[in-house]
């Protein structure tokens, strides 16, 4: 709050950029840089064999969830200080609902597909078309 | 903070006289509201892609006997995708700094190139959804199908929408310059475009990557 050279402002838009060019080209560069290491890593582990195979779906959605960390601190310029309160609230209740709907949504369908298992039915029209 | 209560004028939208029950300040400046407002708008959509996403978990086993995920998908189209979106929502950014400065050459010229990028992402995508129904892989072919189609394609619609409002936006800057209301357009369009790439990698990841593991 102390360097914000604007003192009356308590609130800053999502997305708006710095005050100083270098330091926000910076922002920019090092967000790029880290959003592609993030990418390769994610792209070399899917390739890799050399991994244990049921962790590399969660390691890649480790990965993704890094990346649109970054995505948020270096591009949309959400971070921590105070001038900042009312995005980030804004943005941990979406988290939160988009985590109830996903968690929520693969958790029941896959105990519902478990608990349906296929009829011969079923597996007949699977097998007719 | 001592200094608020020293500038009760500043961000003022009305004349300061009634009380509005927002303390002595009044209500922010347009210029927070508005990207704000924007901001808001922009989690719900990924709330709405969260459904979808949803919809594709439960859903991408579910192949009729038809092509699966691993048949379908390539991943060096796939990687050139990301590649397009990330640098151009880099370039936007790199749009945003000169448009602050007011400096119409650059902004129009970084904006053109993130229209490109788009549209190189865009052509792209629209490749390979024509290949797919070709191969008889449509979206009626199976519930996965449709998850997939009705996800991705509603990201695509999404940057469709984008690279309308981007070409707007350029035009309006061209014809109006730096006004206020103009810049921010211009932030809510930047917030929009560095969304989309957002749910891009979620959708790389979950979509793409994790269906062609071996």
């Amino acid at each position: 709050m102390s360097e914000n050279p604007h003192p009356e402002l308590i609130n800053v838009a999502p997305g708006e950029p710095h005050d100083s060019m270098l330091s926000e080209t910076i922002s920019y560069i090092v967000g790029l840089g880290l959003a592609l290491v993030l990418t390769g890593i994610s792209f070399w582990v899917a390739s890799t064999s050399s991994l244990w195979g049921p962790g590399v779906a969660v390691g890649l959605v480790v990965l993704a969830i890094a990346q649109m960390g970054v995505h948020l601190v270096f591009f949309l310029h959400i971070t921590s200080g105070p001038d900042n309160t009312n995005n980030v609230l804004a943005l941990a209740f979406g988290v939160l609902i988009v985590f109830l709907v996903m968690v929520g949504t693969i958790w029941i369908m896959a105990h519902l597909a478990a608990n349906m298992g296929p009829t011969p039915e079923m597996t007949n029209m699977h097998l007719q078309h | 903070m001592s200094t608020i209560s020293e500038t009760p004028t500043v961000g003022l939208t009305h004349g300061g006289s009634e009380d509005t029950g927002l303390g002595q300040r009044g209500p922010e400046s347009k210029s927070i509201v508005v990207p704000y407002g924007f901001w808001l708008f922009v989690l719900s959509d990924m709330v709405l892609f969260s459904t979808l996403f949803a919809t594709y978990a439960s859903l991408v086993n579910a192949t009729d006997g038809g092509p699966t995920t691993s048949q379908l998908f390539d991943r060096n189209l796939v990687a050139v995708e990301t590649m397009a979106l990330l640098i151009s929502s880099f370039v936007c950014g790199l749009a945003m700094i000169t448009a602050k400065r007011k400096n119409m050459v650059w902004t129009q010229l970084w904006l053109l190139l993130t229209g490109l990028l788009g549209l190189v992402f865009l052509s792209i995508e629209i490749y390979e959804f024509t290949s797919m129904i070709a191969e008889g892989a449509g979206p009626q072919r199976s519930a996965f199908l449709s998850s997939f189609f009705t996800l991705v394609g509603c990201h695509g619609a999404h940057v469709t929408a984008g690279l309308l409002w981007l070409g707007t936006m350029m035009a309006q800057i061209w014809a109006k310059g730096f006004r206020q209301d103009i810049t921010r357009r211009l932030l809510c369009f930047s917030v929009f475009w560095h969304a989309l790439d957002i749910i891009w990698v979620a959708i790389f990841t979950i979509v793409y990557l994790i269906g062609t593991l071996p």
